[in-house]
């Protein structure tokens, strides 16, 4: 018989454990390792460890084209991967000043207000089976969820053919343009969305236990939201107003009403508030959109024949778009070749997961998982 | 040829343990439909046409081929001899269910007794469970357990007592046939408070969500059975579900008349599984349709609502058993 291995449980003073989330875990929202220090249940101290998902995109964004890499942008934020398209071919039409345009700039509008909408949806779902488990009522609110996300997707499906990674936007316009009765088919589905937002409102906020599990747990102040950068639905939960389709419309968001909810008590109940809200105010901007949605060409560019194809004048230009999770952003340097000199992202989720260590210590394990999920990272964006 | 006493027993236990352990296993895939047509899903369906009835089977047999795994750092013993001691509770409560008139393993006098003190063994396994496995996890859950388990088990037993004292005996026979004017769950105010508290420290007694922290898969990962795989992961997985069982035939016995119902004396059992199925039920849907609670809010629902709550409710009854005197009607 071999010897006995002795296994170091981790004790140290003061009867701490350190105990180990992730990699693997069931709530790690991908691959995220925290090192949490317990004392009993609460945690004292978290260590976030990131870089299980790296693929090298700035590097990849340096050794592929202007017209290879928008399909590869949509990897970075799989679960949002209109936005960060988005964001790459809005930063290259900076540089280039090409123009875009206004069919082009309303389809991008519908898909972009989608995505959030199908990005929330999974939100929702993960965070209530971080809560309520993959046996339990989370497991219920999960399935709800993805029947509607699956909806949109089948949405997306229809328009590019691909149901996660789309490769909708290219530069100078849009890949595709609208098969026919598409648009009756988003009404419809958006309606069917609305409906199940008042189902889903009134199992959860009327559940004792989930109020008790959110409210109060994972505080961000406003300073501290300010602080350490984070944005979209996090720091409107803060009671910033801070919105990148308001503060600096792009892609014709000027043209459209819409709320920018804030809440300010910047709790996970917030966060669940500031999201709920902006569903409704997404199909409120894909209605407009369809209503509004002009004639026209949906490329200022001619069809793509070769990869080489878009040249780029020397110069460097930011582009920044409001995602599902935040403000994603993406600067391009550019030589004056087809491909970027150098690029880098701004990953809303990197820089929202920032704040865990701030907000986590103190709370109990339970809370970990539910702040985490408040958080909504997508570490596809974080190690990209 | 009359059989000796002992063998007669041996014999009635030998049936009754093993029509509960197809009763359990049908019960999972009960939970299992019914938590999917929950989830606008369909659920077991292709494993024994029609509607996945051998399901249950594939089960057991996927989970007996399994291979066992033992972790190297494990405290052996311990380890392994978990998943027995967890079980063995939670079949034994079976033992003073009296199914029919005359038609259990023993009718005990202190039946209800026996039935929370075993009951309530089933901790022992579960810590050392979470103990032998050496894992923080497990460690964790271990600790939450028993924490849990002596929160609950108070007004578990509380509220178990409210129908003993309007019986007037711990004798599970004598309860059912005090109920033949009136069920305890429709005895004004007393029954349907201390069914209501009853099940809530059953869902806790079970461990089901919304107090599952034991198991907590999302926190946790798996709780104290983290570890197990193949037939000891069985074992546990079985002892739970023939807990919860146990817990609704308790439940159907003590508020909802256990055999009593129309028709003829023969339909009794009959009555007594759809009762305990009803209360399965009621427990299955609020597993899947809340979400779990935090340890020291389930501590605070405990002690500082249940506990005192229950034991307000049984001195309530002990007076009005005083005035109006012990049984229905």
């Amino acid at each position: 018989m071999p010897d006995k291995q002795v296994v170091e449980l981790g004790y140290g003073g003061n009867e701490r454990l350190m105990m180990n989330m992730g990699p693997q875990h069931p709530s790690s929202h991908g691959v995220f390792r925290m090192i949490l220090t317990l004392e009993g249940e609460t945690v004292v101290g978290v260590d976030a460890v990131i870089g299980y998902l790296h693929r090298c995109h700035e590097k990849l964004g340096e050794t592929l084209t202007y017209v290879q890499y928008p399909s590869i942008a949509s990897k970075t934020d799989y679960v949002a991967a209109m936005t960060s398209e988005l964001a790459y071919v809005s930063a290259v039409e900076k540089i280039a000043k090409f123009e875009v345009p206004r069919r082009a700039q309303y389809l991008r509008v519908i898909v972009a207000e989608l995505q959030r909408i199908a990005s929330h949806c999974l939100w929702l779902g993960t965070w209530c089976l971080d809560m309520g488990g993959a046996l339990g009522g989370g497991a219920t609110v999960f399935l709800y969820c993805i029947r509607e996300r699956e909806m949109v997707l089948d949405r997306f499906e229809e328009l590019t053919g691909a149901r996660l990674l789309y490769g909708f936007h290219q530069i100078g316009g849009t890949r595709y343009d609208l098969p026919p009765g598409w648009d009756k088919k988003v009404r419809e589905t958006v309606d069917f969305i609305e409906a199940r937002l008042d189902e889903y409102e009134a199992m959860l906020e009327e559940n004792t236990f989930f109020r008790v599990r959110t409210r109060g747990v994972g505080v961000i102040s406003r300073e501290l939201a300010q602080a350490v950068g984070v944005s979209g639905p996090l720091i409107r939960g803060s009671g910033v107003g801070y919105d990148v389709r308001r503060a600096e419309p792009y892609s014709s968001y000027g043209d459209f009403n819409f709320e920018v909810p804030v809440e300010t008590a910047g709790d996970c109940y917030a966060r669940y508030r500031v999201r709920m809200v902006e569903f409704r105010q997404s199909i409120r901007i894909v209605r407009q959109a369809l209503d509004g949605l002009p004639q026209g060409p949906i490329s200022s560019r001619p069809g793509v024949k070769s990869v080489g194809q878009v040249r780029v004048p020397k110069g460097e230009g930011y582009a920044r778009v409001e995602g599902a999770r935040g403000e994603v952003g993406c600067y391009i340097v550019s030589d004056g070749g087809p491909k970027a000199y150098r690029m880098k992202w701004r990953g809303a989720s990197f820089s929202n997961l920032a704040v865990l260590p701030h907000i986590v210590p103190g709370h109990k394990v339970a809370d970990v998982v539910a702040i985490m999920g408040s958080v909504d990272p997508v570490f596809g964006e974080v190690d990209r | 040829m009359t059989l000796p006493p002992a063998l007669g027993h041996a014999i009635t236990a030998f049936i009754v343990l093993n029509a509960l352990l197809v009763l359990v296993a049908y019960v999972t895939l009960l939970e299992r439909k019914f938590a999917a047509r929950m989830q606008s899903r369909i659920g077991p369906y292709y494993v024994g046409r029609p509607h996945g009835w051998l399901q249950p089977v594939a089960d057991a047999l996927k989970l007996m081929m399994k291979e066992d795994i033992i972790p190297a750092a494990s405290d052996r013993w311990v380890y392994n001899l978990a998943p027995l001691v967890f079980l063995v509770p939670c079949l034994l409560i079976f033992a003073t269910i009296p199914f029919a008139p005359e038609l259990g393993v023993a009718d005990l006098n202190i039946g209800v007794l026996f039935f929370l003190a075993v009951s309530s063994l089933e901790i022992v396994g579960l810590f050392m469970g979470g103990w032998g496995s050496n894992n923080k996890y497990a460690l964790l859950s271990a600790m939450r357990a028993v924490n849990q388990i002596i929160s609950y088990d108070l007004p578990f037993i509380f509220a178990a007592l409210v129908p003993v004292l309007l019986a007037g005996s711990m004798q599970m026979s004598a309860i059912v046939t005090a109920q033949h004017g009136l069920w305890f769950v429709a005895y004004p105010v007393i029954g349907q408070l201390a069914f209501v508290a009853f099940l809530v420290a059953t869902l806790a007694a079970e461990n089901r969500v919304p107090f599952d922290i034991l198991e907590a898969e999302s926190e946790l990962v798996a709780g104290f059975r983290v570890e197990y795989s193949g037939m000891k992961f069985a074992l546990i997985q079985l002892g739970e579900y023939a807990h919860m069982l146990g817990t609704s035939f308790l439940g159907a016995l003590l508020f909802l008349g256990g055999w009593l119902g129309p028709g003829p004396v023969w339909l009794g059992p009959f009555w007594f599984l759809l009762k305990a199925v009803l209360v399965f039920l009621v427990v299955t849907w609020v597993r899947w349709s809340f979400v779990r609670i935090r340890v020291d809010q389930i501590l605070a629902i405990s002690w500082k609502l249940l506990l005192p709550a229950t034991l307000i409710l049984l001195m309530a009854t002990g007076f009005v058993v005083a005035l109006r005197g012990p049984g229905g009607a």
